[in-house]
């Protein structure tokens, strides 16, 4: 997902003066060299552009069809609506900012507090399994643990004869989705992460010590600010990564929690807000958050590739 | 001598933990179908369901179907950009990059409002949901060719079998595939791995999949989904290791990040 460009990939036109004339872009402004990549840009344009374009426009569009900014308006105002974005922001949130911690934790762990090799590649191979493991048989493994016949339930009950789902106590709520999610979140920052510890040069550290700094100093000055965009940016990836699922949160808890994704899905499936361009509303809604954070993501990475080469 | 690293270990355990008790919990419950004893039970009761088969079916045709077209679009595209095009890599990319900016249930909101009324109607025809699934696949398929041709000297080889007098079929089929040959069974495997888990665009189009199927037995049977979530999982895992045992010893990085679902 990362947008840097390795230096060996340089094939600019600037680069190859002594190369057959065939293979050099002609120097037209509009070259026929655009038709290669015609089929490519007709799919986008017609199957995201268009789709995303459709959704932009009806968001502004009334029940009598005419123009109006009530839709959009209604997100702030509704409180139902609002709540839904809440809640979801607030899941994305949570999850990001618990998964980019413990997965940053678990890449330092492997990648520089003295574990063996091995615990590295086997903890790297299972976060990229973990992190595909999503949707549906994540939902049902999470009821399968601690649910109300789940194993660690069973586990505390025999240990301690206590029951925990006995007090009205339920894991289909905020709490327990955000357990479910950070199943995929954090091993997907043990994958960024790790290759960014790798990037830190052992050069750095020792110039610091060098110069009488102290473990303290060194990563307060000199690993930490050029590990921040990586940090930043890959806990923005978790927010977005969190605020599109829709099958995990759908098979966990159905619909009791109202989770914007769970509104556009029953809205697809018949108008359950009793007004088609309130839906579209929140569809672009769900296009503006999730572009932010994009944004800051693809930001954040040039600023990273700076330093991690 | 180093301190033994006594945190570094907590830490590890604790995130083995995290991965490894849902798993087991997982496996333990779909033994738990005879009250009292462990058995194979559930998955019994899973294999004599000619549902289990149908959806199964289609989903691996699904992802036979998406990896071509996949294929096809990403693979000319990318080389194209490598080769002649360099000032289309920012659009490509950023076309690549569009699933993650519009999620699976928006585009599914989309496409079916879109496309569920003339002049164009996919909705009913399984196009819509195989488009679905291929944007789905860009951003791995991309990514996997894209790393995949970086990693070989494209121009050159390529003008080395232009001025050995092959023709561009053959350049492709004996010259770019063979060199592509991981990157391309990456991207193949980890698109396998999305469209057979796949739930959102099987479900809200109404189309029958191996997803929709798990969370439609979930809400009618206790231990049968928890054993199809295996089932599930062991693609999963399968696909992720095979992406890595094709990778061995490759050059250019490996693409294995899915998204969330």
């Amino acid at each position: 997902m990362a947008v840097e460009r390795s230096p060996r990939a340089d094939t600019g036109p600037r680069q190859d003066k002594g190369d057959a004339p065939s293979a050099r872009p002609p120097r037209r402004p509009l070259s026929w060299a655009w038709v290669g990549v015609a089929p490519f840009f007709l799919f986008a344009i017609l199957f995201l552009f268009l789709p995303s374009f459709s959704i932009f426009l009806r968001s502004f569009e009334s029940l009598d069809h005419t123009f109006t900014f009530q839709n959009i308006l209604d997100i702030f105002q509704k409180s139902d609506i609002r709540n839904a974005y809440k809640l979801s922001l607030q899941v994305s949130a949570v999850t990001a900012i618990g998964g980019a911690f413990f997965g940053f934790l678990l890449a330092y762990a492997v990648c520089m507090g003295g574990m063996p090799k091995s615990a590295r590649s086997f903890l790297l191979t299972f976060s990229g399994v973990a992190s595909n493991f999503a949707g549906v048989p994540l939902a049902f493994a999470f009821v399968a643990t601690m649910g109300n016949a789940g194993l660690v339930t069973r586990i505390i009950e025999n240990l301690t004869g206590f029951d925990i789902h006995a007090g009205g106590f339920t894991i289909y709520n905020f709490w327990g989705l955000s357990i479910v999610y950070m199943y995929f979140q954090f091993p997907l920052m043990v994958l960024i992460m790790a290759p960014a510890l790798d990037g830190l040069r052992r050069e750095w550290r020792e110039a610091c010590e060098n110069l009488g700094g102290t473990t303290f100093h060194y990563w307060r000055y000199v690993a930490l600010p050029i590990l921040m965009p990586t940090l930043l940016g890959t806990s923005i990836l978790l927010f977005g990564n969190a605020f599109g699922a829709y099958a995990t949160a759908y098979a966990f808890t159905g619909s009791f929690l109202n989770l914007v994704p769970i509104v556009i899905g029953a809205q697809i499936q018949g108008d359950v807000l009793y007004n088609p361009g309130l839906g579209n509303a929140m569809a672009l809604g769900m296009i503006v958050i999730m572009s932010l954070s994009m944004l800051i993501y693809m930001w954040s990475q040039r600023r990273a590739a700076r330093w991690v080469r | 001598m180093r301190r033994f690293p006594i945190w570094s270990w907590v830490w590890f355990l604790i995130g083995l933990s995290y991965f490894f008790i849902p798993l087991i919990s997982t496996f333990e419950f779909s033994l738990r179908m005879i009250k009292g004893r462990y058995t194979l039970e559930a998955y019994r009761v899973a294999f004599q369901d000619p549902r289990f088969y149908q959806s199964f079916g289609y989903s691996l045709l699904w992802a036979v179907v998406t990896i071509i077209i996949s294929l096809l679009l990403v693979v000319p595209t990318a080389y194209w950009v490598q080769l002649k095009l360099p000032k289309a890599r920012p659009y490509v990319e950023f076309i690549t990059l569009m699933p993650f900016v519009v999620p699976a249930v928006v585009l599914t909101f989309g496409l079916v409002r879109l496309y569920g009324r003339p002049p164009l109607i996919l909705t009913t025809t399984p196009a819509a949901l195989i488009v679905g699934y291929v944007v789905l696949s860009l951003p791995y398929m991309y990514r996997s060719v894209d790393s995949g041709l970086r990693a070989v000297d494209i121009r050159t080889l390529t003008e080395a079998a232009q001025s050995l007098g092959a023709g561009w079929g053959t350049i492709l089929k004996d010259v770019i595939f063979p060199n592509l040959r991981v990157a391309l069974l990456s991207g193949i495997f980890l698109t396998f791995a999305i469209v057979m888990g796949e739930f959102t665009f099987a479900a809200l189009m109404g189309w029958p999949a191996f997803g929709p199927y798990i969370e439609e037995i979930g809400a009618m049977r206790a231990y049968t989904p928890q054993a199809v979530s295996v089932m599930s999982f062991l693609i999963t895992w399968g696909s992720i290791m095979l992406i890595q045992w094709v990778g061995r010893g490759a050059r250019g990085q490996q693409v294995q990040l899915g998204g969330a679902r």
